[in-house]
């Protein structure tokens, strides 16, 4: 019993893993094509942006699918109820993800309707971006389940005002990483404009993050105390703080990586909310789904410890590798 | 309607949907691979250009398939979750050893492949087109290893609870049926692409377009149209024999034979009428027995040995299975035909068979989806075969309404996706290997 109860950890810990990996660099390019209109001022600048996610986003996305998967073959329980739960708030998502992830290559071959595929990107990755939000603080925050672990909510039980808060939080996060990101990607006039978006969304983000902490320690009293939760908070605040004074110095890189700790303050925060459960029930915490309730057998979380725990380093290996060859400003032959 | 048939048929709709694209990207993987092979080795600019063009088509291709395969991965979750809360032990692990073994790889090389010309050096490249190879053939193994198991399970045991635990991976990855259809698979997945090469190149060389380009793209289309058909009837072989062994009723209904007994015909076309449980057509005589272990006498069961709830809808598999067969037998012919002309160098000119090479492109397709009816219309009413019942797997909180709802978007926007496809395939390709 021990030994299992290692495992359920070790895999809250590396699903927890994989969904930030994905909201860190799904969210950059998201927060790009959500942000295009704003940034972008002509076509050739739409482009540079495009062009500067166009080589990265579908490896990005591979983090939810593995984050999925992983959630599948560890918490079975929990994937069965979360995604059968939620029903058309996923089919809202995939529709989202489908638009988001077609358009690019849409627009570029289909001049003619090249409008209305960045509509389709700007909303595909907007809305994807605001549902996810909304779906992680519905599990953490609590939803009615019954004891046969089935949801018992509707639709609106879903749009209540703390999971949406969860969305919109989310939303500020992932439009600063696209704005950083730009930033770092491009030059000149437009990026003088993604710096000025920068400015704005820094202020932004110190508001719905205050609310946020707020928020998560008046509802959930075991964060008092918990330690994860003060140094999710100080990295949240360095990070926008150290953009601050990046942002003034007009340094390119630095915004990026401050960006990206706000963001992991802010997942820092909800996990350690979260922990163990994994569905929380509002119909009180014996319905809850934990770790424990709701995994597999030793067994098959050992084999996939094995698999993640000599696959996931590769795939970080290669992965940089390919950053890396696309490093520094997006270049004109970049472009599809 | 209820909701597990809403469900079934939202199920075959998406995945016979995102199937048409793996199925192209396998081949055109390959494609790449070869070009970019040559080109490497004999530094000609004519390879260079076969390869650009074949990306391009697969960045088209690639980001079709992965929108819709997000919806695959997702509906085990939304549609089948007892199903899912059922086999988390076994059929998670593959889905997630997918990702990790498989998705990261071929997604993360893609945008080398297709951003990546200018960038980096051309031995870099070549091991892109050689990563995004083995990527794609890594996600097709994955999920036909998911989808074996379904149809032979193995490695398991259950528990007093009636959940399936896990007892060896090695077992689950490797169960009776998975060689068998993972090489039928990735087989039929190459003779799809042999025949869009050729068909774009045919077009190409009777057009005089793109000249030296399109006569090596004809060159390695039909190549490649010769070989891999051939192959197939022996894989497709091995595979027929597996089914027998594995799953009598399902090949029973593929040949419609109700009766045990020796010397069991083979047809070539017919129809099966389930009510009075006889089959017409036009048949050979004891080849069904004969193909299973070249004897004519041998024995094979019928479906009366079987309780008729477990049946499957007899005619459905039927037919779909002798479409797969008749157009397979169909591609031998077409590219032992090529094979000649292009040995006695005719090809160029033939412009009768140049003609017809373009309206084949959908033929593959067609066999593909056909061979998936059959395996998995054969199946039911399993979706674990002997184990567990389809009606048992469906979500119990989603509504019929929900489904509905969900089933006309997907109807919609994939019809937007597939109107759009294939505009923009015909676009790339009138723009043709010379475009920048
Ligand atoms: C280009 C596509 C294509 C072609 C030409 C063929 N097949 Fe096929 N067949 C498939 C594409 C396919 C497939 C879609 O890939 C399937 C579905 C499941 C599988 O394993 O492969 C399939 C299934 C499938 C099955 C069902 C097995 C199961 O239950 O999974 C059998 C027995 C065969 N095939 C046999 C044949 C034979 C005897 C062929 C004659 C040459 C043939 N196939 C040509
Ligand atoms: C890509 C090719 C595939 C095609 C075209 C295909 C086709 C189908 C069809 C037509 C059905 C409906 C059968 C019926 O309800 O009568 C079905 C059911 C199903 N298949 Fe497949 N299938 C494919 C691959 C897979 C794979 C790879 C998996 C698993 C990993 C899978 C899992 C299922 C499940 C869970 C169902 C629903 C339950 C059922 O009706 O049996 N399929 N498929
Ligand atoms: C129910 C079963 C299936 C699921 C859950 C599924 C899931 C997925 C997902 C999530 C992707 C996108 C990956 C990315 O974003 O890079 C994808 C793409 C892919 N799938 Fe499927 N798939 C299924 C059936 C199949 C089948 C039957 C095959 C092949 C025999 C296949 C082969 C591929 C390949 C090669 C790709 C990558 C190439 C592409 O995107 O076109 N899949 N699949």
């Amino acid at each position: 019993m021990e030994n299992i109860q290692n495992f359920q950890i070790l895999w809250f810990v590396l699903i927890f893993i994989l969904l930030l990996g994905y909201a860190l660099l799904d969210g950059f390019d998201m927060g790009v094509g959500a942000l295009l209109p704003f940034l972008g001022g002509n076509k050739e600048e739409k482009d540079t942006l495009i062009a500067s996610i166009g080589p990265v986003w579908d490896g990005n996305e591979v983090w939810l699918i593995t984050g999925g998967g992983a959630l599948f073959a560890a918490f079975p329980h929990a994937y069965a109820t979360a995604f059968s739960g939620f029903y058309l708030a996923m089919m809202l998502v995939l529709l989202a993800l489908i638009f988001r992830a077609v358009s690019m290559e849409f627009r570029a071959n289909d001049p003619a309707r090249a409008g209305l595929w960045e509509k389709a990107l700007v909303g595909g990755s907007a809305l994807a971006a605001l549902l996810f939000g909304v779906a992680l603080g519905n599990v953490i925050y609590g939803v009615p389940l019954t004891d046969k672990m089935e949801y018992a909510g509707k639709f609106f039980t879903l749009l209540r005002p703390v999971p949406l808060l969860f969305g919109v939080a989310g939303l500020a996060a992932v439009l600063l990483q696209g704005a950083s990101w730009a930033v770092m990607k491009t030059e000149g006039e437009l990026q003088e404009r993604s710096f000025q978006a920068v400015r704005v969304l820094m202020w932004i983000n110190v508001i719905t993050a205050l609310v946020y902490f707020v928020v998560l320690s008046v509802t959930f009293s075991r964060l008092s105390g918990n330690v994860l939760f003060y140094v999710a908070v100080v990295l949240t605040f360095a990070g926008l703080i150290g953009l601050f004074f990046s942002a003034r110095k007009k340094n390119d890189v630095a915004p990026f990586w401050e960006s990206s700790f706000s963001f992991v303050g802010l997942f820092l925060a909800a996990g350690a909310a979260q922990f163990p459960n994994l569905i929380a029930a509002s119909n009180g915490p014996n319905f809850s789904l934990t770790i424990y309730n709701s995994s597999t057998g030793l067994y098959t979380l050992q084999v996939m410890a094995v698999i993640a725990l000599i696959g996931m380093p590769i795939v970080i290996g290669y992965t940089i590798f390919v950053y890396r060859l696309f490093k520094g400003k997006t270049r004109a032959d970049d472009h599809y | 309607m209820d909701a597990l048939l809403l469900a079934r048929i939202q199920f075959a709709f998406t995945i016979g949907f995102h199937f048409l694209f793996p199925a192209m990207t396998l081949g055109t993987a390959l494609v790449i691979l070869i070009s970019e092979t040559l080109h490497l080795m004999k530094k000609d600019d004519v390879y260079r250009k076969i390869t650009d063009f074949f990306a391009r088509l697969l960045g088209l291709i690639f980001v079709v398939g992965a929108a819709t395969g997000i919806v695959m991965e997702f509906s085990f979750g939304t549609n089948w979750s007892q199903y899912s809360r059922t086999v988390g032990d076994i059929f998670g692990p593959i889905l997630a050893a997918e990702g990790v073994i498989a998705f990261f790889l071929e997604s993360v090389f893609v945008g080398v492949l297709i951003f990546g010309r200018k960038r980096v050096s051309p031995k870099v490249y070549w091991l892109a087109a050689l990563l995004v190879f083995i990527g794609g053939h890594l996600s097709a193994f994955w999920i036909i290893v998911a989808n074996s198991w379904m149809q032979t399970p193995a490695g398991y045991e259950i528990d007093t609870a009636g959940k399936i635990i896990l007892t060896s991976f090695y077992d689950a990855v490797f169960n009776p049926s998975m060689i068998a259809r993972f090489s039928h698979t990735v087989l039929a997945s190459w003779i799809t692409c042999a025949v869009m090469v050729s068909g774009i190149a045919g077009y190409y060389v009777r057009k005089g377009l793109h000249g030296e380009t399109a006569r090596t793209m004809l060159k390695i289309g039909i190549i490649l149209l010769a070989i891999t058909p051939l192959i197939q009837l022996g894989a497709a072989h091995g595979h027929a024999i597996q089914v027998i062994d594995t799953q009598p009723v399902k090949a029973a209904a593929m040949e419609g034979h109700f009766k045990t007994g020796r010397g069991a015909p083979l047809y070539v076309i017919g129809y099966v009428d389930e009510g009075n449980e006889k089959t017409y057509g036009i048949y050979i005589p004891k080849f069904f027995s004969f193909l299973y272990n070249f004897d004519f006498n041998s024995e094979i069961k019928g479906l009366k040995d079987f309780p008729k709830e477990n049946w499957p809808p007899v005619n459905v598999v039927f037919q779909s299975y002798h479409i797969m067969v008749g157009l397979g037998m169909f591609f031998i012919t077409l590219g032992l035909l090529g094979m000649w002309l292009l040995w006695t160098g005719k090809i160029y000119t033939a412009k009768w068979y140049l003609f017809w090479l373009p309206f084949f492109i959908p033929l593959p397709h067609l066999a593909h989806e056909s061979g998936w009816i059959t395996a998995e219309v054969g199946r039911q009413p399993w979706i674990i075969y002997g184990l567990m019942k389809t009606a048992d797997a469906a979500s119990v909180v989603v509504s019929a309404g929900e489904i509905v709802f969900s089933l006309v978007m997907f109807a919609l926007v994939y019809l937007l996706l597939f109107v759009m496809f294939v505009r923009l395939f015909v676009k790339i390709v009138k723009q043709g290997p010379a475009a920048p």
